[in-house]
């Protein structure tokens, strides 16, 4: 009998456990983003042609050329773009290069989107089918890759860009060119 | 809600101005006239509620020819999660993103890759999260070890009471 009581102990000690483990969890914040598994990978092989006549395209090998970009994952359509230009202007100031790759975008929107917002960027490939950001693991707009000279990725920054990121994206830049 | 209002959710959530996007109007706002400017100012917003302009990729709503390669690439959309919709699969989903998905698993099915190697080019990229499909894995197996394990248990524990009992 005095078994029994252990063993009904432990059950309940077992639920507790539980119900701790399940508020825990309950109680972080939902965190809705997903990480690219391609951190730490080069970036696969792709050339995009140019989205705006005024810039290049971008292929996998102007990534490899020997010195660390952010890599911006852009559209004209998306509001959080827009208000993510003016930090990519201040990264851009401070010494960083920006290329981009806009996705599902018009020529013509993404000339009227850089006339408004600035344009700092060096090179803007045109993604139709999102098959770049496929390649690389990116799931929405914006997103803003590190990539280092030799085409590797090292750091993925997920949603946009703000004031405080900058320092940490020009950071991530300098590890990257190291 | 007015348009204004909605900018700042969508600002932290990455959405662009989608469906939900949409200023929801006020039929019925007191006079004619209300309604017929909160009329007026949805048909203005509606252009501005499109995600993106370009028509949707080839093979996003397209099915193949072959109805067994369809049969397969069904079968897989299914089980393949939306990024932009993590609560719908890709063959549920509107999103321009989830069209551009179905896109690439028709094309790779119809470039003869087999079903299970596009579920594992994309658990490449996005993790185990981009599939619906369980797999055991190093972190994944003590939720298919427990049942059996709690099985074993449960076996032994009516064993004794039996034995105890004879």
């Amino acid at each position: 009998m005095k078994r029994l009581r252990w063993g009904l102990w432990a059950v309940v000690a077992v639920f507790a456990a539980l119900l701790a483990l399940f508020a825990l969890q309950l109680s972080r914040p939902k965190d809705d983003f997903v990480q690219s598994a391609m951190i730490g990978k080069p970036v696969p092989e792709f050339a995009l042609p140019a989205a705006v006549e005024i810039r290049p395209g971008l292929s996998s090998a102007d990534l490899a050329d020997g010195r660390p970009k952010l890599l911006n994952i852009f559209a004209s359509w998306c509001v959080p773009c827009a208000a993510e230009a003016p930090y990519l202007a201040e990264l851009e100031r401070q010494g960083a290069t920006i290329v981009a790759v806009a996705i599902r975008d018009r020529p013509e929107d993404v000339a009227a989107f850089l006339e408004r917002y600035g344009n700092p960027f060096a090179r803007i490939g045109a993604d139709d089918k999102s098959e770049v950001q496929f390649l690389i693991g990116s799931s929405g707009v914006p997103e803003t890759f590190v990539v280092d000279g030799k085409g590797v990725i090292r750091h993925q920054h997920i949603g946009d860009i703000r004031e405080s990121d900058v320092p940490k994206l020009l950071e991530k830049l300098r590890e990257a060119g190291e | 809600m007015s348009p204004s209002l909605v900018v700042p959710d969508l600002i932290r959530d990455r959405w662009p101005l989608g469906r939900s996007g949409r200023p929801a109007v006020p039929a019925f706002a007191g006079t004619t006239l209300l309604a017929g400017i909160a009329l007026l100012m949805a048909l203005l917003a509606a252009p501005v509620a499109a995600q993106d302009s370009l028509p949707p990729a080839p093979y996003a709503y397209q099915q193949l020819d072959d109805p067994k390669l369809e049969a397969q690439a069904q079968a897989l959309m299914q089980t393949l999660r939306c990024l932009k919709c993590q609560s719908q699969s890709i063959a549920d989903s509107d999103a321009p993103m989830a069209g551009d998905m179905r896109h690439q698993v028709r094309s790779r099915l119809m470039a003869g890759d087999r079903p299970e190697e596009i579920r594992d080019w994309l658990i490449d990229r996005y993790g185990d999260y981009v599939s619906y499909e369980p797999r055991v894995t190093s972190a994944t197996w003590p939720l298919f070890a427990l049942p059996l394990v709690l099985f074993v248990v449960a076996l032994l524990v009516v064993a004794r009471r039996l034995r105890k009992r004879a």
